[in-house]
């Protein structure tokens, strides 16, 4: 199907079954409301973004981005450094919030929430919608408090020595630190403690994983056990991965979204991202031709 | 704009060869004049003067404090600190009243002024907008810490002792002791607060934490140690200052000890200065060995917002 509306098929793969809508080559247009595409409510899309800008000040870090992302997929966004990724990312779970001139336009809902709606409480919000940051950041406390604090201020009401050795074993971090559990976390190495912050945010079983270059800051080794870790999260996570690395897109997302200069360019399976992208400026990008 | 093969070879070291070595001497002659001779001088002096300067502030320090440790000597004893004041007898004089005065005074001080200090400087840091009105704030602040301490002692007459009828009393003193280290302490706390990384609030918000349990949870205890270091040398201003206490009229003859928050009193500093301003020699032993009880205290506090500090950041998890 070669028209300038593309229908993408990845073969056994979930997303061949999600309806997705006429596909403009520039951008990818969600259905214009849950009920009007008929879709099984498990895999219609967690976060759809229309015509979404985000400003700081009079600044357009990122410029009516419009997509559809699907659940328990590994969606990666990339491109060149400054053009809006984590500008995007943040807005997911509100937090620009903290970001004094930030202002937003445009819908965007996410699970069951209108994002930017004044009923949304971005408390609320984020146990669903977690996220890690680009730098490792734990608290300066013990690994067991690391990843019990934030069941136990939602009010997490099971055990929480179970809780905390299924999150760290979902992040394949319990061998190595099951016998230091109420050691201080900074003495851990940086990929492990990366690796405990996403412990301690699937601790608070949210259904979004939102992730900023996780392995930025992290040795060729730890990368691989993080993109390992991704992989294996999608089977309950979505995971919204940022990356500036583009072999890392390729290895573990199902999804890739191209940004530049604050636009959504172009966003479609991996495969046809990086084989067959219908955008001049993805295929220049991707091809290593600019950024 | 691909990149080239030739972007490369720029950056490749040079080739093997006499030309490379040849260039790097003809350039340094003709470009630089290294003088290092005079540079050496120069920095040695710099050294040496540095040195001096050291020299002279600790050694006025150490002459001030060998003077009025020689002055104490005789006069310190156990009955020295348990023995109230006498003005016929300076050999059976104690500092008791002063002392206990003292410390109903710190006391009641930092009763008000640490939560009060915390309280806003919390608010200021952490719940204000940053605008135009609250730097104005911060800087009105800044600018009450260095307002002089007699300023505040006229306030406490007019608003404590005067308009609250709390009359000379220990509670007046500490108000007024509030007022004068209550900047400092927000400042301090604000300092400690803002210290605090933003990556640890980032992670606890985007946890699902409320406003408050962030700030309970992780940019208090973070910033904890350097708030107390603040409150610890803010206090000790407050143990060391006699003016704004003349200036309510804390007495300075006190042969009782306060028993309530609206008794009247004496402290450290004033009854060194009445010591002092007695013409009889005996009385300024007296007033030498109440110093150095007094440096002794201050030094104690010092030690202790040093020790607080060190103990707290050993203790991670
Ligand atoms: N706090 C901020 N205030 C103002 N401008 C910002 C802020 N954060 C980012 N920007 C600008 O927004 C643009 C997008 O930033 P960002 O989303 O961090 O890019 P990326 O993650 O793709 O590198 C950049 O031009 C950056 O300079
Ligand atoms: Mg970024």
């Amino acid at each position: 199907m070669m028209t300038d509306v593309q229908e993408y098929d990845l073969s056994n793969d979930r997303s061949g079954t999600i309806a997705r809508p006429a596909i403009p080559a520039v951008q990818v247009r969600p259905a214009a409301s849950s009920d009007a595409v008929p879709q099984s409510a498990d895999d219609a899309p967690v976060i759809t973004t229309d015509a979404l800008s985000i400003y700081y000040g009079k600044f357009a870090a990122v410029q009516e981005a419009t997509m559809a992302i699907p659940p328990r997929q590994v969606t990666a966004i990339i491109g060149p450094s400054g053009c809006g990724k984590s500008t995007l990312l943040r807005a997911f779970n509100r937090m620009n919030d903290f970001i004094p001139g930030m202002r937003v336009t445009g819908g965007l809902r996410c699970l069951d929430w209108e994002v930017y709606g004044s009923k949304t409480d971005a408390v609320e919000l984020r146990r669903r919608v977690g996220m890690v940051f680009q730098k490792p950041n734990p608290f300066p406390k013990s690994t067991y408090k690391n990843v019990a604090w934030g069941a136990r201020v939602n009010g997490y009401r099971g055990d929480l020595d179970e809780l905390v050795e299924r999150s760290l074993r979902q992040a394949a971090l319990w061998d190595e630190v099951k016998d230091k559990l109420h050691a201080s976390s900074l003495a851990l190495s940086g990929g492990q403690q990366q690796r405990l912050c996403i412990a301690r945010a699937i601790a608070l079983q949210p259904d979004i994983l939102l992730m900023d270059e996780p392995c930025s800051a992290l040795d060729p080794i730890a990368t691989s056990k993080i993109e390992d870790l991704i992989d294996a999260l999608k089977e309950r996570y979505t995971v919204v991965l940022v990356t500036h690395n583009m072999q890392q897109a390729a290895r573990v997302s199902d999804l890739t979204a191209f940004m530049y200069m604050g636009r959504l360019i172009e966003f479609d399976a991996t495969n046809t991202i990086f084989t067959s992208p219908h955008n001049r400026q993805t295929q220049d990008y991707i091809t290593g031709r600019f950024g | 704009m691909s990149r080239s093969q030739a972007d490369w070879t720029l950056a490749a070291p040079a080739p093997p060869g006499g030309s490379y070595e040849r260039s790097r001497t003809d350039r340094t002659d003709a470009l630089f004049r290294p003088r290092l001779g005079l540079r050496r001088f120069i920095g040695t002096l710099f050294a040496v003067t540095c040195l001096l300067m050291t020299v002279a502030a600790i050694g006025m320090l150490v002459v001030l404090l060998v003077r009025v440790g020689l002055d104490a000597r005789p006069w310190l004893s156990r009955h020295f600190l348990t023995n109230f004041p006498s003005t016929l007898y300076p050999e059976r004089a104690g500092i008791w009243s002063a002392l206990v005065g003292t410390a109903w005074l710190i006391g009641l001080t930092s009763l008000f002024s640490v939560p009060i200090g915390i309280g806003a400087a919390i608010y200021l840091e952490e719940y204000a907008r940053k605008n135009w009105f609250s730097r104005l704030v911060h800087l009105n602040i800044a600018n009450l810490a260095g307002v002089p301490s007699i300023v505040y002692g006229i306030l406490g007459l007019a608003m404590f002792v005067r308009f609250c009828h709390l009359g000379r009393s220990v509670l007046a003193g500490a108000l007024t002791m509030s007022l004068l280290v209550l900047p400092v302490i927000i400042i301090a706390a604000r300092e400690a607060l803002s210290a605090v990384p933003d990556s640890i609030r980032h992670a606890a918000y985007a946890l699902g934490a409320t406003r408050w349990q962030v700030i309970w949870h992780h940019v208090l205890p973070a910033a904890l140690p350097g708030i107390c270091t603040g409150i610890i040398l803010a206090l000790s201003r407050a143990v060391g200052e006699a003016a704004p206490l003349m200036m309510i009229g804390a007495l300075t003859y006190v042969a009782f000890v306060p028993s309530g928050p609206l008794d009247t009193f004496t402290a450290l500093p004033i009854q060194i200065y009445d010591w002092v301003s007695r013409p009889q020699s005996d009385f300024h032993g007296l007033a030498a060995a109440a110093i150095v009880v007094l440096l002794a205290i201050l030094l104690t506090m010092n030690a202790l917002a040093i020790g607080l500090r060190s103990w707290y950041q050993g203790r991670q998890p």
